[in-house]
Parts: C-alpha cells; structure tokens; sequence
C-alpha cells in the first residue's frame, strides 16, 4: 500500500517571523506519482532573484516578493492583491528528499518537484501466472 | 521596521522594501466600492489598477498564461481582458490540492472616463500583464497662473 501523502498546509501564524506587512497566501497545486511529489504555485511578479525556498527540517517554506514597475506618484484607484509578499509553508514526510528538490520559476509559476527517496519508491509486485 | 532590525542590510535592499512598503500601503488600504462590471473576489486573474494624472496602469495578475492567447480590447473606457490557461495534467498522478486556476477567463475594468482609447500599451513579465493607458491632455490638472 502506499503511504499517505502529507503535505498539510500551515496557517501562516504558525511561521515563526513577526512581520506587520500582510502576507500572500499563493494558490497550489499538488500531486503525487512514484516518483514524487510536484508542487505548482502561483506567484505573479516575483523574479528569480527575490523567491527563497528553504527547507528547515521538514519544513518547506516559499516565499517571495513580488515586484511591478510603477509610475512615480500613482494612486491606486481598485486593489485585488493587496500585498507583495508571497509565503506559505508545508511539512514534508519523511519518504521524501528535500535536499534534491528541483525548483522552476517561469512566468510567475514556481514548480517544485520533491523526490521520494530511491529505497522507499513504491515497487511494482509483479503477479506470476503459473 | 525591516530596516532598524537588521542595520547591515544594503541601502539598496532597504530602499526596495520601502517602495514595497509604500505599494502595500496604496493597495492595501481601502475599502472599494463595488464596480457594475466587476468580478466577484478571488476572480482570476486578480487585477490592481492605479493612476497617475498622465496614465493610467492596470495590473493583471496572470501566472502561466500565455501572452498569445490574451485577447486585450478597450471601448471608451472599459478595458476587456480575455484569455485562457490550461494547466497540464499530470497523468497518473493523484492531486491532492488544485487551487490553482484553470480555464477560460475574461474581466472587464471600468477606467476613468478620460482614458485615450488610442494609447494602450501593453506587455507581460514574471506573470503580470501591465497595461498602460494614457489619459487626455484636458484632464490633466493644470497649474494656473495668478496675474
């Protein structure tokens, strides 16, 4: 059987960083193969050089500022995204390896993908017919 | 507050978190009314609109979309946005979360009524698209001279 998955969200009080500045709660997608686990998230504005990913025990935290260029003196007039922080954090299980995630950042959309460790991949119980 | 915690920071870096700290402050501050074409919250993609007495800037907030399949047009003064983003699937892969968006999209934002529908321009980076509309040369204040 495989194991359960877990990767449970955390309120963002549950971040030990004591900030006045609203924070950014990114929307995910997350799923599962053999291989791992793959994480999608969208983060709009946030460059390269401004998006840290550290994993501190089984922690995984993202986090990122978005940046867009604006004309001196704007006012704003409507305001959907009213921050430009980006952060959410999930706790990883232990079959997974956060040493060798891979991470993409294209076009504001950040994918992670998180490698099951080679021994405990799920393995294929071939059926012999006799 | 960043700023007096951590002394070392480069004045670069401080100087990036106090113009992030002024554009938390303009968006983030006031109740809106609600436009007649407006969508409700949590609509994709979210929009930001801000204005200068020269221009006015709207912010789409498009991860992933791509630029070829947005469809931008502006009638007086309502600008339209449509498009698309299909995300891949991930064939055998169970998906736990998807919150992300995926679909077909379209938002109409009411400008004020002096834009030029004439000068719009446009472009897409790290998943913003920004577009900028100029406003009428009459509706910029103007400073008047005392005799």
């Amino acid at each position: 059987m495989a194991q359960t998955p877990d990767v449970a969200t955390k309120q963002p009080a549950d971040v030990q960083r004591s900030e006045r500045q609203a924070v950014l709660n990114p929307p995910v997608d997350i799923c599962e193969n053999a291989e791992g686990i793959t994480l999608t998230a969208d983060m709009p504005g946030v460059p390269k050089d401004r998006l840290t990913i550290e994993v501190d025990k089984n922690t995984l935290l993202i986090e990122g500022d978005a940046h867009f260029d604006m004309p001196d003196g704007i006012q704003a007039l409507y305001a959907d995204i009213r921050s430009t922080r980006y952060r959410r954090s999930f706790s990883l299980s232990p079959e997974l390896e956060p040493n060798n995630i891979d991470a993409t950042l294209k076009d504001g959309v950040l994918t992670l993908k998180i490698p099951k460790r080679a021994e405990l991949r799920p393995r294929r119980i071939e059926v012999r017919a006799d | 507050m960043f700023n007096s915690l951590t002394p070392f920071e480069s004045s670069l870096f401080g100087e990036f978190r106090r113009l992030e700290q002024e554009m938390d402050d303009l968006f983030g501050r006031r109740p809106w009314p609600i436009g007649i074409r407006s969508a409700a919250r949590g609509s994709f993609p979210p929009v930001n609109v801000g204005a200068t007495p020269g221009e006015v800037d709207v912010y789409l907030f498009t991860p992933g979309v791509d630029p070829k399949t947005l469809d931008i047009s502006i009638q007086q003064n309502v600008l339209s946005v449509s498009g698309e983003r299909r995300l891949p699937k991930n064939e055998n892969a169970d998906y736990y979360r998807q919150e992300r968006f995926d679909g077909e999209f379209r938002r109409a934002i009411t400008l004020p009524e002096d834009v030029d529908p004439d000068r719009v321009e446009a472009r897409c980076e790290n998943g913003i698209l920004h577009i900028k509309v100029q406003r009428r040369e009459a509706a910029r204040p103007r400073q008047i001279e005392i005799k």
